[in-house]
């Protein structure tokens, strides 16, 4: 029988905390930011099918950065709990809030108990009603939640995104604008100019009419907004 | 239906894309009632929808319904909706046992819906068509007790750029129409209205007022199956499928179809 020798338990949590931040910071990054008409997230991502962004609900999407596996896992399983919850209740009872207390569960958990932490950090976003209603979520690896305002950006780079848009994000902007300068600040860290074709973008998009709020742009659509 | 489970050292192999497997896994109280043994009496007195039809047109496909369930005897509701988009691309129009049917569609729009989010893809109508046959051959022992969903389902299928018409029997046969087809208490009725008026190719305008007019001589010659009312206001339910997707026909459309076959028959 082997024994495993005696580590301080805020040494282990700065290990796996170590790790996990690691694993996250190598990767690309995603942006989340408030425009006029709802929520955009936007991430560099060479893969036109690997989504780092997608559709949990009617009114909410969810990003996610790190490890691919990972935060697919956590992505179905919101989708699951999502449509759970709209069948048993109603569809309106589907709230971001406890999609993210949720995840921060499951995070939280996973951080603590098993031998691997999630390199991942993710996003949960929801627009409701009008401008009041949106809602951001950012959500780490350990569990920890924090509500975010008008923009949020997480993975590799993370603090020259959140500087760069911090000086530049404007409350209203159009999607264009959004669009474009959310390209510029992911592009900014190394001083590349991202082309449409490896930008995937995503909105909840309150003025649509259809119950589903979300909409991924497609290249087209990014290459004109970029260019316009 | 669930996934065969291939164990890839303990874990579990792909994500099962089926959200009513997840609801028999999660709430499996949620599919219970369909073991259940019901009476006669309770069979019958329970509200059905009655009559609903497709039929192919020049975009795409047509689903149509008149809007009365009954009760035995007794008429349950005169404004029922039995026709449904089931995703953005195909619709579903539903006869028979009228709680159960409700809740076969809601459970066939979010079994669509879910695997469109899980795997990014839309469900083939192929897919789609299939997968509505294993739904209601679950509904069997109730089937064989009264308690008969049989439903249309139509689609515009992309890969073949046409629309394509389903119906189905209680014990989930499937089966593919290339004309029209009616389902429900005033089916017969229906069909040798559509057989008469349906004919390839049909503009939009003309299918719907077709449609139309295969539920009125429904309403003539079966009790079950409700009418036009033009002084309460009540016309059929129509949805058309076409490339752009799953649209209802405006009721001001519908009206105005109503009262022209009405005009020519007065």
């Amino acid at each position: 029988m082997s024994f495993m020798p005696y580590v301080a338990p805020e040494q282990m949590m700065k290990d796996r905390s170590e790790y996990a931040h690691k694993g996250i910071a190598r990767g690309r990054s995603v942006i989340g930011l408030e425009y006029a008409d709802g929520l955009l997230f936007i991430a560099e991502n060479p893969s036109a099918s690997l989504h780092k962004i997608s559709e949990i609900y009617d009114r909410i999407a969810f990003a996610g950065v790190g490890k691919y596996s990972e935060f697919e896992d956590l992505r179905i399983a919101g989708i699951r709990l999502a449509d759970l919850r709209g069948f048993s209740y109603g569809r309106e009872d589907v709230k971001a809030r406890d999609l993210a207390n949720a995840y921060s569960q499951a995070l939280s958990t996973i951080f603590t108990q098993q031998m691997k932490p999630y390199e991942v950090e993710i996003l949960v976003g929801e627009v409701d009603g009008d401008a009041s209603g949106t809602a951001i979520y950012h959500i780490l690896f350990d569990g920890s939640v924090t509500d975010e305002h008008g923009f949020v950006a997480m993975g590799g780079h993370e603090e020259d995104l959140t500087g760069s848009l911090r000086d530049r994000f404007q409350a209203g902007w159009d999607l264009a604008t959004a669009v474009k300068t959310a390209a510029e600040v992911l592009g900014s860290p190394d001083g590349r100019t991202i082309e449409a074709g490896s930008i995937e973008a995503g909105v909840l998009d309150r003025t649509r009419t259809q119950r589903r709020k979300f909409r991924r742009l497609e290249e087209p659509e990014i290459a004109q907004l970029l260019a316009g | 239906m669930t996934d065969p489970v291939l164990p890839l050292s303990g874990a579990s192999f792909g994500a099962n894309p089926s959200f009513v497997d997840l609801l028999r896994d999660a709430r499996p109280g949620a599919l219970a009632h369909l073991r259940q043994t019901v009476s006669t009496e309770m069979a019958t007195g329970v509200p059905h929808g009655t009559t609903v039809l497709g039929l192919i047109y020049a975009d795409g496909v047509l689903v149509a319904g008149d809007r009365r369930a009954t009760a035995g005897y007794t008429i349950a509701d005169e404004t029922m909706q039995k026709v449904f988009p089931a995703d953005d691309y195909s619709a579903i129009a539903i006869a028979g046992a009228a709680g159960m049917a409700v809740e076969l569609v809601r459970l066939f729009q979010l079994e669509l819906e879910h695997y469109e989010k899980l795997t990014g893809d839309r469900l083939s109508l192929e897919g789609k068509a299939n997968r509505l046959a294993q739904l209601i051959r679950q509904n069997f022992p109730l089937a064989m007790q009264g308690l008969v969903v049989v439903p249309l389902f139509g689609g515009f299928d992309e890969r073949r750029d046409a629309g394509r018409l389903f119906y189905y029997d209680a014990t989930g046969g499937r089966w593919e129409e290339d004309d029209y087809q009616a389902t429900g208490s005033g089916s017969q009725p229906a069909k040798n209205s559509l057989k008469k008026r349906w004919r390839d190719g049909l503009p939009r305008d003309e299918a719907i007022r077709v449609a139309v007019e295969a539920l009125l001589d429904a309403s003539e010659d079966d009790v079950a199956t409700g009418g036009p009312s033009v002084y309460r206001g009540i016309y059929p339910n129509l949805l058309a499928v076409s490339v752009g997707g799953a649209d209802e026909v405006p009721e001001a459309e519908v009206e105005a179809a109503v009262n022209a076959v009405l005009e020519e028959r007065a």
